[in-house]
Formats: structure tokens, sequence, C-alpha cells
């Protein structure tokens, strides 16, 4: 905890010639070459000797999956000999090709690499710290790391990941359970087992695109089927009874419907103005909408360029490196400096980086007697995130922008590393943040601004429990 | 620093953000390279490597082609075909070792491939000046 001061300068010289890299150097040379996935220090798994990418927690793919796989197979088994025999067999074909796309862009979205950003090196941390440090003056805490800068004539706030340890990119974002920052963050999907992000984000849009035509395919065909059925001099209820799985998909198609048509709707109005979930969420441009139409400084103002710009752009390539080959001297000790600089903070842990740091922050300052030395012996109004925790009891609503994982201090006791948002009810409506979440609920997109504008002020990212 | 060639500092970079998200480097010269090489020719450098990157973003016909031809094929023609952007990345590769070789070996200064840092920086390593010309 005490390394993991957040002003604490990190030496590079200190870093490349660490005892660990000695030991490590002579332990990889009889080892055979690994490849860079082994070594990752986000939550992924990794399958296929790194060609395949997925959160630790798949979420509930399987549970998507089955559902598609079910769906689909009564719908060809049950439905579609009676409605070939009745209309015409473009009926199977047109389900088998909405299938199939459904399926692969899934897996997709699922398996791709969303953006992930590399950490910083070493020697890249220990450059950026030098030059936060010189910045601010030593007689007092520095200012929370963020960073101002200039888009397209717009001011804006680049933030610190104490994870990463650099100042993360315009839109990206780190994700709690992936622990990785995520270009172009969107949201972390549990249905799809992934996060959503800049490679991943057209994967996505043409899954619940397809999954919106072909439940309403299914949908329709059931409802078309019951209906000649029972036509044929039948009662409805003896059509049902001659055709029990019709039932079945028209209960499972009837709630999927709504959300994910509800959920292609929002995420069409994202692609045309350029906006992730994660912006839209946060309110990021639209306090900026007095003068100009958009203050959002990515939009290209013109629907269709900015529909081409997020679907039809170039695909750009996977930064991790997954399966090149770790160089037997360099990426070893990264990793396990790393490790070394937060070990109280390893992957057992179930907060992220993140969140440890500034709770050491409040640590400090509330047992400030029992580490005496460690920070200047500021009150809390000298430092913003001091402010924040003694001024915040409850969930809090508008936090200062100084960490992105300033909402954390909301919830009181610091010690525990408890993903915070299982604590009270009120968070637990927050997975409704994630539209995806909402699939259970009738109009997901709807109601999105009524809660979540208050509450989500400024995380980067959206957590789940 | 016991590496092979000793490394005397390392400077990084950063990323220009005044256009947007697309990836692009600050040109400003950095001040510990002012006794190793030409600020010219530096810059010169880091603005090739800007257009070279412009280029694999860039939005156009190709770009478009590209990517709904993908579309259609629920995007299995990846697996098969190279992008756009990464045949541009590799010409960025051969522009990078080839200013190596040409201007920065010569000058003890080594430029890594920003796509090895994940496209944050360009990390450029000085090595320690044992010649004692220049």
């Amino acid at each position: 905890m005490m390394k993991n001061c957040e002003y604490q300068q990190i030496d590079p010289r200190a870093l490349s010639v660490s005892p660990s890299s000695a030991q490590n150097h002579t332990e990889t040379k009889a080892q055979r070459p690994r490849r860079k996935w082994e070594v990752f220090p986000g939550k992924n798994r990794f399958f296929c000797d790194g060609r395949i990418i997925l959160a630790r927690q798949s979420g509930v793919l399987p549970l998507t999956l089955g559902l598609i796989v079910v769906t689909c197979g009564l719908f060809f088994a049950f439905d579609c000999p009676f409605l070939v025999e009745h209309l015409t067999v473009f009926i199977p074909v047109i389900g088998g090709v909405l299938f199939v796309f459904v399926v692969i862009s899934l897996l997709r979205t699922s398996f791709t690499d969303p953006g992930i950003l590399p950490r910083a090196t070493p020697d890249e941390a220990a450059d950026i710290e030098k030059q936060i440090d010189t910045s601010g003056s030593s007689t007092y805490r520095p200012p929370p790391r963020t960073k101002e800068i200039l888009i397209n004539q717009q001011v804006v706030k680049l933030k610190y990941c104490f994870t990463c340890k650099m100042f993360r990119p315009p839109r990206t974002s780190h994700c709690s359970l992936c622990d990785n920052c995520v270009e172009r963050f969107d949201h972390h999907c549990p249905w799809v087992g992934n996060c959503v992000g800049k490679r991943n984000y057209r994967f996505f849009y043409s899954f619940i695109i397809s999954l919106s035509f072909l439940t309403s395919f299914i949908f329709g065909c059931v409802i078309t089927h019951i209906t000649l059925r029972s036509q044929a001099g039948k009662s409805l209820v003896q059509a049902i009874q001659e055709s029990p799985a019709s039932v079945v998909e028209l209960v499972i198609c009837f709630f999927s419907v709504w959300s994910i048509l509800g959920l292609s709707g929002f995420h069409t109005y994202l692609v045309a103005s350029n906006l992730t979930t994660n912006e839209d969420i946060k309110g990021s441009w639209s306090s900026k909408r007095g003068a100009e139409e958009s203050g959002n400084p990515y939009s290209y103002n013109n629907i269709i360029t900015n529909c081409c710009a997020t679907l039809c752009g170039p695909m750009p390539p996977s930064l991790i490196d997954r399966r090149g080959f770790l160089p037997p001297d360099e990426a070893i000790p990264a990793a396990s400096a790393s490790e070394i600089e937060l070990p109280p903070f390893a992957a057992k842990n179930d907060a992220h980086m993140c969140t440890q740091s500034t709770k050491d922050v409040l640590e400090r300052m509330v047992h400030s007697s029992e580490f005496p030395g460690l920070c200047p012996p500021g009150t809390p109004k000298t430092s913003p995130l001091g402010l924040e925790a003694t001024s915040v009891s409850g969930p809090s609503t508008e936090t200062s922008p100084s960490t992105g994982c300033s909402r954390q201090l909301a919830h009181g006791p610091v010690v525990t590393p408890c993903p915070p948002f299982s604590r009270s009810s009120k968070r637990d409506s927050l997975h409704s943040i994630n539209p995806a979440f909402r699939l259970a609920s009738p109009s997901p997109s709807l109601s999105r601004t009524n809660l979540f504008l208050s509450e989500s002020a400024d995380v980067g990212f959206i957590p789940l429990t | 620093m016991r590496q092979q060639a000793a490394i005397a500092a390392k400077v990084f970079i950063q990323r220009d953000y005044t256009n947007g998200t697309i990836c692009q480097f600050q040109t400003k010269f950095p001040s510990e390279l002012e006794t190793r090489i030409d600020k010219q020719q530096f810059e010169e450098t880091v603005r090739t490597l800007n257009n070279l990157y412009a280029e694999a973003e860039k939005l156009g016909s190709q770009s478009y082609i590209e990517g709904c031809l993908a579309c259609l094929t629920a995007y299995t023609v990846f697996l098969c075909m190279e992008t756009h952007y990464e045949k541009v990345l590799k010409k960025i590769a051969k522009y990078i070792q080839e200013q190596n070789d040409k201007i920065y070996a010569p000058r003890g200064l080594l430029l890594t491939d920003p796509i090895e840092r994940g496209l944050r920086v360009i990390e450029v390593t000085i090595f320690e000046d044992r010649s004692l010309t220049r």
C-alpha cells in the first residue's frame, strides 16, 4: 500500500536492473519462448494459442448462444415444415441465412479484441510521472491526474489510468471487469461476454441488427403458423396443442423483440451521432448543446459520414499482439515489475487497481497517524479526492472529475475491496446502465435518461457484478 | 544499465489529439535530442509517419468497399484477406527500419515502431555516445 502512493516517482533505472529480471532471465533461457498472451496483465482468457480472446467472466454468452440456437432449432423443426407446405420454401432459407449471420456476428463480437490498449512500459510510466511531478508544487498534494487538450477546438479532459499507468486517449475507458483500457469504449456486454469497443463495435451492431431481424422474422412466422392452423376449422387452443414448440418460441421472441429492437434503435442513434454508450450515459457532450447542434468533437456532423466512419471505417489492428513472442530479457521484467509495484492488488482482488489507489489515499487520510510522513500532512481540503471522501456519505451524485474512480468513494468504508456496486440496492439499478443488460425489461433505451445521468457522473467504465 | 549497448535515456513522443482520435504524433522536437540530430530531419520523420497513419485510417472509397464487403460476408473475409490498415502498418515498419538504418543508428539513436507501444508513443532510445565525434 505504501508503494502505491500516487506521487511516487518511478525510477527507470531501478526497474531495468531489478533483481527479479536477472532471475527471470536465467529462468526463461531454460523455458520455451513464451507468447505475449501468456503474460497479459488484464483479466482475459485466451484460446487457440492466443487467437481467441474472451473476458474472464464470460457472462451469459452460453445463455445467449443457447437461446438463439434453441429458438431457431425449434423454429426449423416445428414451424418450417408447416410453413413450407403452406407458404413458400424461402422461409427456412431466410431463417437460415439470418441465423448464420447472427451466430457469426456474435462469435466475432465475443472473440475479438475490443481495442485493448497495452499497459505502459515502465520507462513510459516513469516519463509520464516525471512530467506530472514537475508541474506541481511540493508543498501540497499536486492536482489530480488529468490533462486538458483541445480536440477540434473543444476542451477535452484526459484522465490518468492508475492501472495502465498512462493518460487515457480520448474516448478510452478502463473496464473493471476486464481490467483493461479499451479504446472507444462502449460498454461491457455480459450477453456477449466481452467489452464492446473500437474494434468490435461493428460486429456488435451487426449482431443486434441481425438478431432484431431474426427475432421479428421468427415471431412473425410463428404467428402466421398458428393463425393458419387455427383457420383451418380448428380453434386456437387446438392449434397450439398441435404445435407446442411454437408457444415457447413465441414467448422467447416476444420478450426479445421489444428489448432487442429498442437496443438496435438506441445503437443506431449512437452510430448516427458518433457517440458511445459511455458518453451518452455520462452526458459528456449534452451540456454543450447550447450554441451548436452537437458538442461532440468527434462527430462529422453528417449522419451518413458518422455511420460510415463507425461501421465501415478501416479496421484497426489489435494492439496487444497476443501471439507475438516475448523478448527474453525485456517483457518479463515488465510484467513482474508491474506486479512488484502493486503487490496488494494482485488479480485475486476484486477491486481494480484504480480504486485501490484512491482508496489508499482515503485510508491514509483516515489513518494518518498510522502512516506518518507518507503524504504531506495535508488537510482533506487540499486534496480534491479528500474532499469527496469526507463530503460523500451515501451514493454520490456528482463527483468532481478528478479521477475516473472517484465514484467509488461513495461507498463509505474503503478498506474492503469488494466491488462497490454490490452494496446498495440503489446501485443494483445501475446494472441497467448497460443497455444490453436491460434485455429483461421491456423498454431499455427510453428509460436510460431517468436514473443514470445523475448517478453515473464520471465513471470510466461500467462495472457489473 | 546492463543492456547490450548502454542506454543513456529514452524520449517519448506522445500522441497529438488535436484532430480527434486519429493516430498522429506531436512534431515538437524534444530537447534531449538537440545534440544528436537535426531538428528538420526528426520533424520530417514524424511528419511522414503521421501521413502514413492518416493514410491507414483514411475514410475513403477503398475502406468503405472493404467494410461493406466484410459486412456482407459476415466478416469472414478478414480471415483470409489482409486489411488496408495492416498493409499500411507494414509500410510503416519498413519506413522506420529504413530510417533507423540510414539516419538514426549512425547517431546512436533508435526509433521503436509505435505499434509495439500500442500506438501511444514513439519511443526514441538514446544510446551513450561512445564515439566522441559530433
